[in-house]
């Protein structure tokens, strides 16, 4: 009888064990497979363009098989290639702080043509040293990045309007303008601090940017934005935190009031007052850097001063519509009409409707004013609140088809809803803790739907463990039928934040195979390898070099010093597809090279001790790659070894 | 009356006559390659003036195997063959002109000696680009010859060779038949009206 007891207090001790809390684990539908399986040799749909985060890159991805395609470095000095380590790339990462080689590298905007994606440009923030980067999308370099005075934490950037008119950058972290400093408390910050909203204008032929103008707006955090389109165009929206101005422990002191703002800009009217000649100059210094591609040199160029508007005095060119609870995503529908406010601390989202808010402008349906700016009546913008949607409501993107796909955070989900009801249509979880989501186009006008991709912050036990490091996660999701279903997962490098993607025949039909050699006007260029030499002038040597299967020239070189400053001008000869050659020298401390067919590019060498240096090759570009290596000797300081050098047969040339 | 030519063989001069002029505007011959690392294909087109297409990446190919650069200059061909196949238009003209039978017999001659020549010498520059090689070459197979077809596929290491007539030279191939039955209806034609 005791024993029975005995072993049936066991057994359901055992039965209550094997009660397991649900698993998050879920299998992907019954086709996914054959939904995103691209065969070898075939291309994928998309071009999936991914912000790096941290590791100040982006990210080009295929859709929807998730391979990694390329790795663009923008803001972060990359020694794989050489980018913000060889002489012609070093003055893309210059700033009036001085050389910056890391960023927080959050959104990406394409390019718009009539409020969809031309092709032509990718659009790149740094969060922390506020810049903006634009990448041509024909060769997939970064080619220019202006940096933003009077701006800390350029977060709400670089969103873009309907033709490129203007990318925007807008301030995070409040600061007192023009550097200046200040005492840390709360009476401090609503006195001193600013947020400005920077236009940044974009040459529609060349892309080349320059800074409009920047509207000068009262202390607060500039989150997100979103250019109108269509109807709204002409208008930008931000979202907008700690308007309660407080300067230290945002996480309570920021989450006092039920309404943030968010901030409508009229820019058309702002580029009035600035052509009235209504704006101010300032005096300040930042950079604007750009790669000349015939030279493929960049070069930096300082200026000195920047337009400001301040609202407080040209009264309708900023209106504010409260958003409860902290705003994030600030989000415009295609049509332009919806303007979406996702509170994430809110148990609903607030569509806001574009005309009721013009409306309530004529009615002067004001509620009061912030910092002399007027605030406008909640209900007198509202279109509609989505009740209960989830929790943590952070970006929406749009289908096209009058739906609306939220990402939520703390319940880690993609949430459907209809803009034009309010009604939430289908949920799916996300693998975990969602951020930003992106409906290709689905910023734009016209999107392209398909797919929604979920870019989690979270991501556990999706993939083989890599010890407490992990890959961040993104995931893919079929957006054609009523429910949403989960296609794949593919891990991702950084911290992806926001991305883009476009339709593959829009760009990879103009993607450069080689640059012309005919055209490369670099000054230190070799055109052939009778133009190579080596040039002593005083400690600076130079080194006209060229590389060819399976050369270098010239491969022996000496009368070198310690001390001596020595740059390698290398030139890929090669006129020929995917022929990269690759350039490093024993012990040099920055990085390698490599070098397109048709470029030049320049390490430069300082040797500390005497000694031969072996050179090689670091791209395999043929059956002979391990032989295209070559000897720098280096004699001590003050040795009478003359300079000669050369290759193969060839005599060495003496000394000019 | 019975030496004079024929109605058609009278219009063939001409269409022969349009034949050889097109190769003024469209290559002759064509020479496809491919490599595991080609996959796209790389091309050489003769003209009858010229080289064109991938000769560049051709030429850097070669010199693994020490095979010679392919240069324009170096073929004094170039300049012949088109003053050759003036001189054939020119001719032409004048044997509409006689309007005698053994003029066209000749005419056709001289175009058949000229195709036969061409071929030939294509056949010994092939043959001298694919055995004399540089003995300092980086790749040296023993036994191994790169010439290219004359006409047809053949595999080489890892290249694919395809040699064949472009536009232009099936326009001569064409000149040839035509001149070559329209010669033997003449004959028959002279035959019948002897008997």
């Amino acid at each position: 009888m005791k024993l029975s007891f005995f072993l049936i207090t066991m057994a359901s001790a055992l039965a209550v064990q094997s009660c397991k809390m649900k698993s998050a684990e879920s299998a992907a539908g019954g086709d996914a497979a054959a939904r995103t399986y691209v065969a070898p040799g075939k291309y994928d749909e998309l071009y999936n363009f991914v912000s790096g985060g941290f590791n100040g890159q982006v990210s080009v991805y295929g859709l929807p098989s998730g391979r990694l395609l390329k790795l663009i470095p923008v803001f972060s000095v990359h020694p794989e290639n050489g980018y913000g380590y060889s002489e012609e790339t070093k003055p893309m990462l210059e700033t009036s702080f001085g050389f910056v080689p890391w960023d927080d590298q959050h959104h990406l905007a394409l390019s718009q043509t009539n409020g969809e994606h031309d092709g032509r440009w990718l659009f790149a923030n740094a969060n922390n040293t506020p810049r903006v980067g634009r990448i041509d999308l024909k060769t997939f370099k970064t080619v220019e990045i202006i940096e933003l005075p009077n701006s800390g934490g350029n977060h709400s950037s670089p969103f873009i309007t309907e033709n490129t008119e203007y990318v925007i950058a807008g301030t995070r972290f409040a600061v007192p303008i023009a550097n200046q400093e200040s005492a840390l408390d709360n009476d401090s910050y609503k006195k001193n601090f600013k947020s400005t909203a920077s236009f940044i204008g974009v040459d529609k032929n060349t892309g080349h940017m320059s800074v409009s103008f920047q509207i000068i707006l009262p202390g607060m955090d500039l989150d997100l934005s979103r250019a109108g389109k269509g109807p709204s165009h002409g208008w930008f929206f931000f979202s907008t935190y700690n308007t309660e101005q407080a300067s230290t422990l945002l996480e309570v002191n920021a989450s006092q009031k039920d309404k943030d703002f968010i901030v409508a800009v009229n820019w058309k009217k702002a580029e009035e007052y600035v052509k009235a000649g209504k704006a101010k100059k300032m005096a300040t210094e930042y950079y604007h850097n750009q790669l000349n591609e015939e030279t493929h040199t960049a070069a930096s160029e300082v200026i000195r001063e920047v337009l400001t508007l301040d609202p407080e005095e040209l009264k309708d060119i900023v209106y504010l519509i409260p958003c409860p609870k902290s705003p994030h995503g600030c989000d415009v529908d295609p049509s332009g009409e919806y303007i979406i406010g996702s509170g994430k601390l809110a148990a609903l989202i607030p569509v806001f409707s574009y005309q009721k808010f013009i409306k309530a402008i004529e009615d002067k349906a004001f509620e009061g004013e912030y910092n002399g700016i007027p605030v406008i009546k909640y209900e007198a913008a509202l279109h509609g609140e989505v009740q209960k949607p989830g929790l943590g409501p952070l970006h929406t993107e749009f289908d096209g088809k009058g739906n609306a796909y939220t990402s939520f955070f703390v319940s880690s989900e993609i949430v459907k809803w209809s803009i034009k009801d309010l009604k939430v249509l289908d949920r799916v979880p996300t693998y975990y803790s969602i951020g930003h989501l992106m409906v290709p186009g689905g910023d734009t006008r016209k999107p392209y739907g398909k797919y929604v991709v979920a870019y989690n912050k979270i991501t556990k036990d999706r993939y083989l463990p890599t010890g407490p490091e992990l890959a961040q996660s993104a995931q893919l999701y079929s957006i054609d039928g009523d429910k949403m279903q989960l296609l794949l997962d593919f891990p991702t490098i950084g911290e992806p934040h926001y991305a883009q993607a476009i339709p593959a025949e829009k760009i990879k039909d103009q993607s450069v195979k080689f640059y012309d050699i005919n055209k490369n006007k670099h000054p230190y260029a070799s055109p052939g390898e009778k133009a190579t030499k080596v040039v002593r002038e005083g400690n600076v040597v130079h080194v006209y070099m060229t590389a060819i299967r399976s050369h270098l020239t010239p491969d022996n070189i000496e009368g070198i010093q310690v001390g001596d400053e020595v740059y390698f001008h290398v030139t890929n000869l090669e006129q020929d597809w995917d022929i990269p050659h690759g350039f490093a020298i024993k012990h040099a401390p920055n990085a390698e090279l490599l070098i397109m067919p048709g470029e030049t590019s320049t390490l430069k060498f300082v040797p500390v001790k005497p000694g031969v240096y072996p050179f090689y090759c670091t791209d395999f570009c043929s059956a002979l790659h391990q032989e295209m290596q070559g000897y720098l000797r280096v004699s001590p300081k003050g040795s009478n070894v003359p300079l000669k050098w050369g290759t193969g047969e060839q005599e060495p040339v003496a000394a000019r | 009356m019975k030496k004079k030519l024929s109605k058609t063989a009278r219009a063939s001069i001409f269409i022969a006559i349009a034949c050889i002029v097109t190769l003024w505007f469209v290559p002759m011959w064509r020479i496809d390659l491919a490599a595991p690392q080609y996959p796209e294909g790389i091309f050489m087109q003769i003209w009858i003036n010229d080289v064109k297409g991938d000769v560049d990446i051709i030429n850097g190919l070669n010199h693994y195997i020490g095979m010679k650069t392919i240069h324009k200059e170096d073929f004094r061909e170039f300049v012949y063959l088109p003053i050759a196949l003036a001189a054939f238009c020119l001719f032409g003209l004048v044997v509409f002109i006689l309007n005698r039978r053994r003029y066209f017999y000749i005419w056709t001659g001289a175009l058949l000696l000229m195709a036969a020549l061409s071929m030939y010498d294509f056949w010994k520059w092939e043959y001298d680009y694919g055995h004399n090689l540089d003995p300092t070459a980086p790749i040296k197979v023993p036994g191994m010859a790169y010439q290219p077809p004359l006409i047809g596929y053949k595999k080489m290491l890892n290249f694919e060779a395809l040699s064949q007539p472009d536009i232009g030279g099936w326009c001569f191939i064409t000149a040839v038949t035509l001149l070559t039955c329209v010669s033997i209806y003449e004959w028959r034609r002279a035959k019948k009206m002897n008997l």
